[in-house]
């Protein structure tokens, strides 16, 4: 008995109950079908993560003040310190004590009215230099950015994010318009292009939305919006090294100087905190992955009861066909062939359900997208693999048939009605 | 005439819980190459376990039996399996057929466990359909032949490898007399072309086939005789 005999024998007893073994692969279809869509809810939540903070410029560090005690010994959450002033941005900035590093942008924002006419729009003011919008890889729509005469002449100039713009005028240009924020006139010269995407997922990085904000010099801001002491700190800095290999040397670079000029500050627990890209999209894959792991495990147990189903159909077939074994084993099957034969059915339950399964997930990723607005990633390793593990459970759960099948005496096969 | 058929004081006893049944007591038997042996008994007389023990499908818990000159009492399960396809070609009362697959196929069971290639196996399976007088039915599955085609299948199926021993268990009892006659018929003349065969029946009249009677009462041999050829 070749081989080859063995398949078309088991091709034949699985065609005989067309119902029943349908039954067995849906239920292995199902499971398969439900592991690749999961796995690829998860793969596909990570790679827009990955666009996203992505989108918020290249070899991008972000620099977060640190914790602030209060009296009484209260600590506020990270960010809530004062503590980064724009003398830290202007020392990052320096090409001898950090060479690393490309551009600075310090940023402070905080949240105003702004009104052009009789549109009203709340939204965050952010105060920067220049260098933000190659830092935060932003690009203009229309107009121009803010300049460095914008910059030494603190002027009340602003740029708009694209629904902010969209927000105070519609479909007219606002470039050249006049605008007040917080009643302080200021003129739009520019308009940014949309980045796109929400930009909630990035913690520390983003304000609430990429797209709606008002950029105004830091100067500026720092004169007309911010009163107090927190006049001279700044909120954020964004830091763009050279290039992708120098991060971890920006790092240092960044975290010596800091600690030199926040002089007396304990080095184990600075008063600012050093983000990358990569620790954001870690933080933001981490709650990912926990949801796909959850899915997948109960995608996991789908696929194991449509496991104990091929288990189920191939006892029932053992007990049907007891007469058919022992005939086999009258004419001269060893135990090894009844046992070889019954695995041989019991895969080809788990690659028709495997296959199928890996069609509908495949199917599910490309029609399921728009309704959940959710992207799922297929990924062909993966479903190669969905397809190996069915073929495997089929093996798995028909070992115990299989055997008892090869156990049985032919007499008593035989003899039984 | 060598013998295929050499049992000395087999017993078999079947356990059912604490009960020990005897069904075989120390039976000796030799059949000769090219005898046509009827073995006959009531129910529970002990042929059924004799007819298993011939065909290898059990083994004697005492005593020897010797197949074709090779002890089978010392075999494992793989061996057994090996002596029933080479050496033994089993008629059933159900003709046991396989309902999904065409009489060549069906025919072609045993020579695929014997390792047999695929072209060479059907061309010895159409072949053996041909000598049963069904070489135009090969195509055909069970369902679509009469009983009578269908036992004779099952001969195909038992002659195909060229056993030493042909053993037919009541090969009549499900077979109206026209096919009956048909498949006695056959068997004789296999006899005649030199096939040992061993024929289980309690049928007096089927019985009167064969060349020599055995009958089994109480796991005992109570009478073995030739009969002659007249009167069949």
């Amino acid at each position: 008995m070749t081989w080859w005999d063995t398949l078309r024998t088991g091709v034949d007893a699985v065609r005989t109950h067309r119902l029943r073994s349908g039954l067995t692969v849906l239920g292995i279809l199902i499971g398969i079908a439900a592991v690749i869509l999961t796995v690829g809810l998860g793969l596909g939540a990570q790679q827009r993560v990955n666009e996203q903070v992505q989108a918020l410029g290249t070899n991008l560090l972000i620099i977060s003040p640190g914790s602030a005690t209060g009296a009484g010994g209260i600590r506020g959450g990270l960010g809530s310190a004062s503590t980064l002033t724009q003398a830290d941005a202007d020392a990052l900035g320096s090409k001898v004590a950090a060479p690393d590093i490309a551009a600075v942008a310090s940023t402070t924002s905080s949240s105003q009215t702004l009104q052009a006419g009789s549109a009203n729009w709340t939204n965050t003011v952010v105060g920067t230099q220049p260098s933000w919008a190659s830092v935060r890889a932003r690009t203009m729509s229309d107009g121009r950015f803010l300049s460095d005469d914008d910059q030494r002449s603190a002027a009340t100039v602003t740029v708009l994010g694209a629904t902010t713009a969209q927000e105070l005028f519609g479909a007219v240009s606002p470039v050249g318009q006049s605008i007040t924020i917080n009643a302080k006139p200021f003129t739009v010269i520019g308009v940014l292009a949309s980045a796109g995407g929400t930009g909630g997922t990035c913690g520390a990085g983003g304000a609430a939305n990429n797209d709606d904000q008002a950029i105004i010099p830091m100067t500026t801001a720092q004169q007309r919006l911010v009163g107090g002491t927190g006049r001279l700190s700044v909120q954020t800095i964004f830091v763009q090294a050279t290039s992708p290999a120098v991060l971890s040397a920006a790092y240092q670079e960044m975290n010596a100087l800091l600690l030199a000029l926040h002089g007396g500050t304990d080095a184990t627990s600075p008063d600012f905190t050093i983000t990358t890209q990569e620790a954001l999209v870690t933080t933001a894959n981490s709650v990912n992955r926990t949801l796909t792991i959850l899915l997948g495990g109960i995608a996991g147990i789908s696929l194991l009861v449509g496991g104990i189903g091929v288990m189920n159909i191939m006892l029932v077939s053992v007990t049907e066909r007891i007469r058919e074994i022992g005939l086999r084993k009258a004419l001269g099957a060893r135990p090894r062939l009844i046992r070889r034969q019954f695995l041989v059915e019991a895969s080809l339950l788990g690659l028709a359900g495997g296959v199928l399964g890996a069609g509908t997930g495949i199917l599910g990723a490309r029609l399921l997208p728009p309704l959940i607005s959710n992207p799922i990633a297929v990924s062909v390793p993966a479903i190669a693999a969905a397809v190996v593990v069915a073929i495997g459970i089929g093996l798995a759960f028909g070992v115990y048939p299989a055997s008892r099948a090869a156990r049985l005496a032919p007499i008593d096969a035989l003899r039984s009605e | 005439m060598p013998a295929v058929i050499e049992l000395d004081r087999v017993s078999k006893t079947y356990r059912s819980g604490s009960l020990e049944v005897p069904a075989l007591r120390e039976v000796s038997l030799r059949i000769d190459a090219g005898e046509y042996v009827a073995i006959m008994g009531p129910s529970g007389s002990g042929k059924s376990t004799l007819m298993h023990i011939l065909g290898c499908l059990d083994v004697p818990s005492d005593g020897s039996y010797l197949l074709a000159g090779r002890d089978v009492g010392e075999l494992d399960e793989d061996e057994l399996a090996e002596i029933r396809n080479r050496r033994v070609g089993f008629v059933f009362q159900q003709f046991n057929l396989l309902a999904s697959l065409t009489a060549s196929r069906n025919v072609e069971i045993p020579l695929a466990y014997a390792g047999v290639g695929r072209a060479e196996r059907r061309r010895r399976a159409v072949d053996a359909l041909h000598r049963v007088g069904l070489g135009e039915r090969s195509e055909h599955r069970p369902g679509e032949l009469s009983g009578g085609e269908q036992q004779r299948v099952a001969i195909a199926r038992a002659l195909v490898g060229g056993p030493d021993l042909l053993l037919a268990d009541e090969p009549t009892g499900n077979l109206d007399s026209t096919s009956s006659a048909e498949v006695m018929a056959l068997l004789a003349e296999l006899h005649t072309a030199g096939r040992t065969i061993v024929l289980i029946t309690h049928d007096e009249d089927i019985a009167a086939n064969a060349r020599r009677v055995i009958k089994i009462k109480d796991g005992r041999i109570g009478a073995d005789y030739a009969l002659s050829g007249a009167a069949r």
